[in-house]
Parts: structure tokens; C-alpha cells; sequence
């Protein structure tokens, strides 16, 4: 009987995939593995320990730094999400207006424009306004990472908003729900799924980012990402990979409870 | 794109009326219904309530509910919570609502129901709970889009009685959009039938089906047999007779049309059950048998009547009686007084 077609039957397919995977994946698992190295060496397997752990754990500079991580990843997702959350709402749920397009486009602009891009045109004005107003704070480095997190926050609400039965909103009204209350009590709570998910895809993207932090950041604002570039600079030591280590988890774990997010059924 | 879903529909429903919406679909029904409802816009027009205009209120302030076709239960929420949304929305006291969502789980006997999901109760169930939410608030008109096109015959029928029973029992004014001939002409007390945007008849059942005023009103409702003849003259206003000659010839009183037709060709639309075969010579309209097709309770005979025009009759089968006829023979069709109607067309 004939087969229908099926790629896996492709000369060379399996090889083709496998060495895909083999260049992934080979130097994250490398990563992970030197990250328990006894030694100095990210080459030289010496034997396993947690000393680059303790290490990080006991290095004030890494503590600060993730700290700051932490804080700035947090409140541009905060930021980010409340952005896009009425940007999806008036992308799916008013009549079809004049501009829509366009303004897909905007709101999705840091996904088309080259991230340099962005930190040097932020960098210049935020040079400008910090030399007007002497303020140096973390500010600028969250108003930075709430613009460009916020198409990854909005693309899973806008998914959430579509799959919606919009009817359940027109008996809403019908029942005399107002238009807010509309939206508390019908679109909000089947909403919430893709709330999430977009707020953790937005935390992960917020957390890995060297480029725009690099430019933005005032001195001595270093996070993870920009600290480990920092040290990668002068001594190479094992415990840039236990840091590293310690943020792929974090993501890892992130991105798997947005995959079941975003597939809750309503 | 210009279309144009509705034009010149006019349409009063009286209060405490079971009101049908019927016509085929794409014919504008439901989109009527959502121009009431509050959720289409129409470019010109008019639509009041009590002398209230409602095209000046959003839909959340008519005093309108509507069961939809797809039910739009609230998923997140029991079925005691979606029957009492209306009230809650209105800022009942707590207790009002209460009481009313227990009355109303009476009214539609869910009240062992009352704490389950919605996910969790049957197609009928659903329906149930669709028709107490919507129920509950009181509304001065309850509107239905197709509410039991989505379940099974046996329970549509149970449905239909339940409905009637409950448009008695709370004296709400309904406005039931369906498609289903039968399902108009058991529950409503007055039909109104659309095709492509228009109204084309408003009438109680009986009225729409004995006399339908044009061809698209006869064909959409039961079966009707469209046979050519020449109008001679009208006798008499209104709901008077017409005379004319039928295509063997023969000159024969039949209802007249409901609008201004001119003397000349006509087209009579006559009820398959208004009609007997008869020997050839004694009938109205004479033929020769086309068809015969046995369905045990009924035999239906299909006749080409002189003219061109086909003719289907049914006839009840008789225990230990024959129908001689074969197909080939040449047969007289008798059609009872006043049965034929004159359409407008």
C-alpha cells in the first residue's frame, strides 16, 4: 500500500535532525555540566562539585545583581502587561477602525526593529533626560524593558481574546451588564490564562536582556546578563556557567508553565 | 460592500403574543432579532417598545432578553450563577435575586442543577438554563434565536410544549426565530414569513397556511401544488372567491388573492391534501399518472396535469382496499370548494 508522503522517509532526514539537535543543545549541555566542575578550567573536567554555586551564592556583586534582575524583570512585566492588555482588548474587541493595521504594527514594533537600534536611540535620549533631570535611577532601565516586552506580553492575550466566544460578552449586555461589568465578570476571569502567560513570557524576556541593559544602564546597575558579560571580559571561571545554570532553570521553568497556560481551555 | 439585510420590514407584535420569525436561512430573521436585541444597528428605521424608542438605548438598557442560538452560558460560572447574572446586573438585593433564581430553577425543573457547571449538563439542560437566565430579569419581551435547533427530535417536541407552557405561565411577549415550518405553525400565534430581507406574510398559522399570498410563502410552508390558470374575475372584496378556468377548461371558484391581481394568467397554489382522484371525466383538472410511491400509511400519486404543471396528491391507504391506477393512466383531479388559492404574484 502507499504511504502519503511523510518527511521522516527523506534521505538524510534523521541525520539532518539529529545534528540540529547535537548543535542545540551539545554546548547548553556543556554549559550545565562545567557548571559542576571542581577545577578552574571550562575545558578540564576535573571532578563534580557545587564550589561555582557557592561561589555566585557568596558573591555580593552576583547577589546585587540579581536582585536587580529580579526587580527590573518584575516591574517591566508588570508595566508591560498593563500596557497590552487594553491594546488587545481595543485590537479584538472594538469595530474594525481606520489604522488597525498600523497600530499592530507599532505595538509589534520591537519584534521588527534590530534591538541595537532601540538601545542607541534610548540611550540617547535617556542621556539627554538624565542630564536634564539628574536622575539616574532604575527607571530608565524599566521603561526600556516594559517597551520591548510588551508585544511578547500582548501576543498571547490577543490569542486569548480571539479564541473567546465574543458572544458571551453580547449576553453579558444583554443581561444589562454595563461594559465593565461586562468585562470583570465575563471577559476578565477566562481572560486570566492569557494574562499570565504573556506576564511570564514577558519576565523572560526581560530577564535574558544584554543588549538595550548594556546601553541603558547607569553605573553600577548591572544585572545577570550584563555582570556575566562584565566577568566573561577578564577571568573566566566555572561560575558564569552556575549563574547561567541558574537562569536557563528559571526560564526553563517559566516558558514550560506558559505552554499550559495558553493551553487552558476556557 | 453594500447589502442590504433588511428592507421595509414592518412588524407589530402585541403584547403577550407568541411571535414567529420564519423563513429560510439568510433570509434576515435573526438579524431582526439582533437589531431588537441591541447588537446590530440598522442605517434607517425605527423600533419602539411600549413608546419606548430602543434604537436610542445600548442593548444593556432595553428591557429585551434573548436566548441564544448557541446558548453563550457563562462557562465560568454554576447554573444558579448564570440565571441570577440579569438580576445581579440590575443590583437586586441579595435576597430578591436569591429567590427568583430558585423560582426560575423551578420554572424549568433544574433545581437539583442548581450548583453544577455549565460543561456539566446535557444539550437540554443547557437549553433550560439559556431560557431561565434570560427569563429571570422579567423581561417585557423575550427573544428566541433557533433555541432548539441544536437538540434531537424527541426533545425538540418535548421543548416545544415546555415553551408554550412557559410563554403562558409568565405572560412575556416572545419573538422566536426558527427556520422549521412545523416548529412556526404548533407554538406561534401569529407567523411572520421573510425571504431575502422582507416580511412577505403576517398571519396566524392557519391563515398562512390555507392562504398563503404568494409562491414563496406556499413552497416554504407544507407542501403545495402550483398549477397554471386563467383568472376571470374576483367576486366580491377582501377575503372573497375568484372564478377561473382551469387548464382542462373548466371554470372553478377558488380563494382570491390577498393583493391586486390583474385578469390573465395566474398561478393556483393547492394543498395536496385539498385534492382526490376522481375518474377522468369527472375531474376538475384531468392528467395522466407520472408516479406512484408507497409509504405504507399514505400512497402519493404524482400527476402531470394537462399543461405541464406536476401535481402531487396523497392518499391514505385502506386496509384490503387497491388503487388500480398504474403508472400511464389517464386520471380527474376533484379539488374541494374554495381550496385552490389565487397567488399575488
Amino acid at each position: 500500500m502507499a504511504k502519503a508522503f511523510d518527511v521522516r522517509h527523506q534521505t538524510g532526514f534523521a541525520g539532518i535532525a539529529m545534528a540540529c539537535f547535537v548543535l542545540l543543545y551539545l554546548p547548553i549541555v556543556l554549559l550545565v555540566v562545567y557548571s559542576f566542575n571542581s577545577g578552574m578550567s571550562l575545558a578540564v573536567w576535573e571532578g563534580f562539585s557545587w564550589r561555582w554555586y557557592a561561589s555566585a551564592w557568596d558573591n555580593d556583586q552576583v547577589r546585587s545583581a540579581t536582585m536587580r534582575s529580579l526587580v527590573l524583570a518584575l516591574s517591566a512585566t508588570a508595566l508591560a502587561t498593563a500596557c497590552a492588555v487594553p491594546a488587545a482588548l481595543a485590537m479584538s474587541r472594538a469595530r474594525r477602525f481606520k489604522g488597525q493595521g498600523l497600530i499592530f504594527a507599532m505595538i509589534n514594533q520591537p519584534l521588527m526593529v534590530p534591538e541595537i537600534v532601540t538601545a542607541v536611540a534610548l540611550l540617547i535620549v535617556f542621556a539627554a533626560v538624565k542630564v536634564a533631570t539628574g536622575y539616574t535611577g532604575m527607571g530608565f532601565l524599566i521603561l526600556a524593558h516594559a517597551a520591548f516586552c510588551i508585544p511578547f506580553a500582548y501576543m498571547p492575550i490577543k490569542a486569548r481574546l480571539e479564541g473567546m466566544d465574543k458572544q458571551l460578552e453580547q449576553a453579558g449586555q444583554d443581561l444589562y451588564g454595563t461594559p465593565w461589568r461586562v468585562f470583570r465578570r465575563i471577559t476578565l476571569p477566562q481572560l486570566w490564562p492569557g494574562i499570565l502567560a504573556g506576564a511570564m513570557l514577558a519576565f523572560v524576556i526581560s530577564l535574558d536582556d544584554v543588549v538595550i541593559t548594556e546601553f541603558v544602564k547607569s553605573a553600577g546597575q548591572d544585572t545577570l546578563p550584563t555582570y556575566m558579560l562584565g566577568q566573561l571580559r577578564r577571568v573566566v571561571t566555572p561560575e558564569v556557567n552556575a549563574i547561567a545554570t541558574m537562569l536557563l532553570a528559571i526560564s526553563v521553568v517559566m516558558v514550560v508553565a506558559f505552554f499550559f497556560l495558553s493551553k487552558t481551555k476556557k | 460592500m453594500d447589502f442590504t439585510a433588511l428592507g421595509g420590514v414592518s412588524i407589530t407584535v402585541k403584547d403577550n403574543e407568541f411571535f414567529t420569525l420564519l423563513g429560510p436561512s439568510g433570509c434576515g430573521k435573526t438579524t431582526l432579532l439582533r437589531v431588537i436585541a441591541g447588537f446590530e444597528y440598522p442605517t434607517s428605521g425605527s423600533v419602539h417598545l411600549d413608546g419606548m424608542d430602543l434604537l436610542s438605548l445600548p442593548p444593556y438598557r432595553r428591557p429585551v432578553n434573548t436566548v441564544f442560538q448557541s446558548y453563550a452560558l457563562f462557562p465560568h460560572m454554576t447554573v444558579a450563577e448564570n440565571i441570577g447574572f440579569g438580576l445581579e446586573m440590575l443590583n437586586r438585593p441579595k435576597k430578591e435575586v436569591r429567590k427568583t433564581v430558585d423560582e426560575m430553577l423551578d420554572l424549568v425543573r433544574m433545581t437539583e442543577m442548581a450548583d453544577r457547571k455549565t460543561s456539566e449538563i446535557s444539550g437540554g439542560q443547557q437549553q433550560r438554563v439559556a431560557l431561565a437566565r434570560a427569563l429571570a430579569p422579567r423581561p417585557k419581551v423575550l427573544l428566541l434565536d433557533e433555541p432548539l435547533s441544536a437538540l434531537d427530535y424527541k426533545l425538540r417536541k418535548d421543548m416545544q410544549l415546555e415553551l408554550k407552557r412557559l410563554q403562558a405561565e409568565t405572560g412575556i411577549t416572545f419573538i422566536f426565530v426558527t427556520h422549521d415550518q412545523e416548529e412556526a405553525l404548533t407554538m406561534s400565534d401569529r407567523i411572520a414569513v421573510m425571504n431575502a430581507g422582507s416580511v412577505r406574510q403576517i398571519g396566524p398559522p392557519r391563515e398562512i397556511y390555507d392562504h398563503p399570498a404568494e409562491r414563496f410563502v406556499a413552497d416554504f410552508i407544507g407542501e403545495t401544488n402550483f398549477v397554471g390558470a386563467e383568472l376571470l374575475e374576483i367576486e366580491g372584496e377582501g377575503e372573497g372567491f375568484a372564478r377561473v378556468r382551469l387548464s382542462s377548461g373548466i371554470e372553478a371558484h377558488v380563494q382570491a388573492p390577498s393583493g391586486p391581481v390583474a385578469n390573465g394568467p395566474v398561478t393556483l397554489a393547492i394543498r395536496p391534501e385539498h385534492a382526490w382522484l376522481v375518474e377522468e371525466a369527472q375531474g376538475l383538472l384531468k392528467g395522466k399518472v407520472e408516479n406512484v410511491v408507497y409509504f405504507g400509511t399514505d400512497t402519493h400519486f404524482h400527476v402531470i396535469v394537462d399543461g405541464g404543471d406536476l401535481f402531487v396528491l396523497r392518499h391514505q391507504n385502506q386496509p384490503g382496499q387497491m388503487q388500480h391506477l398504474a403508472v400511464g393512466d389517464r386520471v380527474g383531479l376533484q379539488i374541494g370548494r374554495g381550496a385552490g388559492q389565487v397567488l399575488r404574484d
